[in-house]
């Protein structure tokens, strides 16, 4: 089944110039992403994994939320149990990704699919945020997306061998509020995305749902309930 | 049986690593696939167009809130920043300097 174009939206394309555009676009979040995968790389050479094994989670997953859970279950060796557990937590902590590829669709839709499941592959928090708000603007480069991710993914990866070798370098992230990466610039980014009251109605009840959802229920559903809960009641908003 | 199999079935850390990169991958193209396969009527329209601010919404307010005082403060002020500048390398470099500056003075 085939879906209807984003309405007024040109068809997706590639560019080069995206792809340094997305990067540049991105760059606000490399401070924290470096910060991030050098702890990460700490807490992995505690965990008893090898230089070559944290660089290589770094490179494949590409979540950090995730591996950092999946790390207090980590054991070496691992039994089926725990690989199952650790293969469970991984896609719950990111469950996110799937409302962010769902959103997706009205413009990666346009691509041929081997193109669309490419570029998603490479899907994380800033690069869809990034990517949503220049779609939000009319914009339809996909490179945007994919340069976006492709910087992040470098420092990622980069970073996560000096955390490994040096020991926690940085002592307390938190104390440069490096914890709140995310939400101050998920924050910042949601004010070129607003679309009125109307859709505002939508996120104001994800924004409740979310904070009621994290109170209530342990672990990271938060995120997934309050957002389809709030997009729901937002397709049950009429336009005008 | 399954927990003699646990027992004795050891995997290497590479084991450990491809079942988190398949489990992410999963997430990763699983929604994409699945609104291929929804008609997009009216209602699915305006859903998905609710959807990445309602990510955003769900993803801030909780974690602002874990942050305590400090955290509203800072977020506050990078969307008042935003608003009146419209840069996001700005307000994002003012986020950060308010939530350290709050909890150096100990917020």
């Amino acid at each position: 089944m085939t879906t209807e174009p984003h309405h007024s939206a040109p068809a997706p394309y590639w560019s080069w110039a995206g792809l340094t555009e997305g990067a540049w676009r991105s760059t606000a979040l490399l401070p924290g992403t470096i910060v991030f995968s050098m702890a990460f790389g700490t807490i992995a050479a505690q965990k008893g994994l090898t230089l070559t094994e944290a660089v290589l989670m770094n490179a494949v997953v590409f979540a950090g939320s995730s591996q950092l859970v999946a790390m207090e279950v980590w054991t070496n060796p691992l039994t089926l149990g725990s690989l199952l557990s650790l293969a469970t937590i991984t896609a719950i902590v990111n469950a996110r990704f799937i409302l962010m590829g769902a959103s997706l669709r009205p413009w990666l839709g346009g691509l041929p699919p081997w193109q669309a499941y490419m570029v998603l592959l490479q899907n994380v928090d800033a690069n869809w945020i990034v990517a949503s708000r220049y779609r939000g603007e009319g914009g339809s480069d996909v490179s945007i997306y994919l340069g976006s991710g492709i910087i992040l993914w470098i420092v990622w990866v980069t970073a996560v061998i000096p955390g490994y070798l040096l020991g926690a370098v940085i002592k307390d992230p938190s104390r440069f509020g490096f914890d709140m990466m995310l939400p101050i610039f998920f924050s910042a980014m949601l004010i070129p995305m607003w679309r009125g009251v109307k859709r505002g109605i939508g996120w104001g009840i994800a924004g409740v749902v979310a904070l009621a959802a994290w109170y209530l229920i342990p672990g990271y559903w938060f995120i997934v309930i309050g957002a389809v809960v709030g997009s729901i009641a937002g397709g049950f908003i009429d336009d005008e | 049986m399954t927990s003699i199999m646990n027992d004795l079935a050891t995997y290497g850390p590479m084991a450990g690593i491809l079942a988190m990169a398949f489990a992410t991958y999963f997430t990763r193209v699983i929604g994409f696939w699945l609104m291929g396969h929804v008609p997009v009527t009216v209602r699915v329209r305006r859903m998905l167009e609710t959807l990445p601010g309602a990510i955003v919404v769900a993803t801030v307010v909780p974690l602002t809130a874990k942050a305590g005082p400090a955290g509203l403060i800072a977020v506050g002020i990078t969307m008042a920043v935003m608003i009146a500048r419209r840069n996001e390398f700005l307000a994002v470099a003012v986020g950060l300097t308010t939530i350290s500056l709050l909890r150096y003075f100990g917020l």
